[in-house]
């Protein structure tokens, strides 16, 4: 047993093809991302080393702050949004029928391509066409604004369909945590006398805390780095009031041919991302998990 | 993976302390709310099926959830035939399989080999793996740009099959490991027995065995591959090899203003997967809460 199933070429030809990948595609670029920030590069041509003219220069850019701020906007409506969502499973993990059907309901844009969606959202935003406006017109509203060319709207106008889209993925995450939750448990504090109140949150939520905290990190780093929607609605527009930091990035490789400073973007993104999943696994960690066995 | 409790109790969302009329108006007002959270999810697909079956003049003047006269199915047709849908269309089918076809292959592999075989740097390369759940794909497009750049790629299907490979590899990983783990050995060591090499069991026995996860990895990455948009946009330019999701992106420019047109093609790009999700929704929902790490 032992001999062939320690056959050390075998294991090398089954992992290698994968590993490879692996590393060439995503680890080495992330270290290249790194290093052509230090650089003037327009994408094609020589590149010519700056040092860190490309960091200085992105730390007094107003405009990528104006990004980040936006992104970190973002990262708090989600986080926030799960509260929502918690509370919708924990409803969903009682005894109720059908939740099967409503869990596969709330999954469905889940499914669907950025694009698409984005495709959507842009005919339900439609100032005099979509069915927002012709619903708000419906019910007395006479001038419904035109939500995704209206600087202080467009960015809440953009939130709706990105949180939007992750709901059902998020509900249906507590929702299989909390339906892990021994059914024993749950009857013993009922016969206790345990209200359904009591059991959601005293029992319930304390048991799934460790989901919780992965959900968190989960909407804050996928906030941080979202791109898709805001790229094909508005494309960071307009004049720059729904860019966010991915966005930001991209258009300034792939538009300006300023890969450099892209790239600078593009790393200042990985590190904000790493940091912000080791501060938030700090800040939430706790000595005494709790268990059920 | 069932989450549901092998036993399922006659008792409602209250417990039996408040009276049953209380209890009963309990069970409505949580109707009612689960009602109000679907209404926005489904909605927009339904009324995306109605306009797509409008002409421009209906989609104005009628109610926006109001069923046209005659349903125009010519709006499909005509985007089927009229531009390159069809060809994106059958881009995105083959580019899927064969991206999923390998991607499930060589993590089947890689788990494989990490969960049933002895060799040093195990946990390192499993490590290597699933840290690369936590890298942001856009943070690697520029040097994956330049590097199938260099290797005269860009433009080349390869190119976005290649990544989508490698930037699925974690989660399928993910996905596949708890079933692995959870294998009995002693087939394997029955095998080892009657002089069965690794290649044999791997593909003899134990491949046939995950089957059943296999499948849930394959929807997964159809999904995602599928959907992909990225990828696709940065690294094809020529119509021959863009997929879907791009190809309807730039076919909506030119239509902007036949909503039918557009929402055909919107149709025609997600139908595939809300038919996929009408036939395999449970190993869909099983998948994605086992893979919960990508968002």
């Amino acid at each position: 047993m032992d001999k062939v199933m320690s056959n050390r070429l075998v294991a090398a030809l089954y992992v290698l093809p994968a590993l490879l990948l692996l590393l060439v595609l995503v680890y080495i670029p992330i270290v290249l991302t790194g290093y052509y920030g230090l650089m003037q590069w327009d994408g094609i041509g020589a590149m010519t080393f700056i040092g860190l003219d490309n960091y200085t220069r992105l730390l007094q850019d107003s405009t990528f702050w104006q990004s980040a701020n936006h992104t970190f906007l973002l990262a708090l409506f989600s986080a926030l949004s799960l509260i929502g969502y918690l509370m919708i499973a924990l409803v969903l993990s009682g005894k109720i029928k059908g939740a099967n059907f409503f869990r596969k309901i709330y999954l469905i844009p889940m499914l669907l391509s950025s694009v698409a969606i984005a495709q959507l959202w842009l005919k339900i935003y439609h100032p005099s066409n979509g069915v927002l406006n012709s619903f708000l017109e419906a019910i007395g509203f006479s001038n419904p604004p035109a939500w995704l060319a209206e600087p202080s709207l467009v960015l809440y106008a953009l939130f709706v369909p990105i949180l939007w889209q992750y709901a059902g993925f998020y509900i249906l995450i507590y929702y299989a945590a909390l339906k892990n939750i021994p059914e024993s448990l749950i009857e013993a504090a009922r016969i206790d006398g345990a209200n359904p109140w009591q059991i959601a949150f005293r029992i319930k939520l304390p048991l799934i805390t460790e989901v919780i905290k992965v959900t968190v990190v989960l909407a804050v780093v996928g906030s941080l780095k979202y791109f898709d929607l805001i790229y094909v609605m508005t494309d960071g527009g307009p004049n720059g009031s729904s860019e966010v930091m991915a966005s930001y990035m991209y258009r300034q490789a792939f538009r300006s041919f300023d890969f450099g400073y892209g790239s600078a973007v593009g790393f200042f993104l990985l590190l904000i991302c790493l940091v912000v999943t080791w501060l938030l696994r700090k800040a939430t960690a706790s000595k005494d998990t709790i268990q059920y066995s | 993976m069932k989450m549901e409790p092998a036993v399922r109790l006659p008792v409602g969302p209250e417990t039996g302390h408040s009276p049953a009329w209380m209890r009963r108006i309990g069970y409505v007002l949580l109707y009612v709310l689960l009602s109000l959270v679907a209404l926005p999810q489904i909605l927009p697909l339904i009324w995306l099926l109605l306009f797509s079956l409008k002409n421009n003049q209906e989609v104005f003047d009628m109610a926006p959830f109001a069923l046209p006269a005659t349903p125009r199915w010519e709006n499909y047709v005509k985007v089927w035939t009229e531009g390159n849908i069809s060809l994106y269309f059958f881009n995105s089918v083959w580019i899927t399989v064969v991206s999923v076809v390998f991607t499930v292959l060589f993590a089947s592999l890689v788990t494989f080999a990490i969960t049933r075989m002895r060799w040093k740097g195990r946990s390192l390369v499993l490590g290597l793996f699933m840290v690369g759940l936590m890298i942001p794909v856009h943070s690697t497009l520029i040097p994956l740009f330049s590097l199938f750049l260099k290797l005269n790629l860009t433009d080349h299907p390869l190119s976005v099959i290649l990544s989508y490979i490698a930037f699925n590899m974690p989660i399928t990983i993910m996905i596949l490991l708890g079933f692995y783990y959870a294998l009995p050995r002693e087939v394997e060591e029955a095998a080892v027995m009657d002089g069965c090499s690794v290649n044999r069991i791997f593909f003899r026995i134990v491949l046939p065995m995950t089957a059943s996860v296999i499948a849930t990895t394959a929807i997964i990455n159809m999904i995602y591959d599928w959907n992909e948009f990225i990828f696709v946009n940065t690294f094809i330019s020529s119509d021959a090899y863009k997929t879907l999701t791009v190809g309807v992106q730039n076919f909506i420019g030119q239509y902007t203003t036949d909503w039918g047109a557009i929402g055909a093609t919107l149709m025609i790009s997600i139908l595939p997967i809300l038919i996929a999700f009408l036939v395999l929704s449970e190993r869909i929902v099983e998948g994605i809460a086992a893979g919960s790490v990508k968002g």
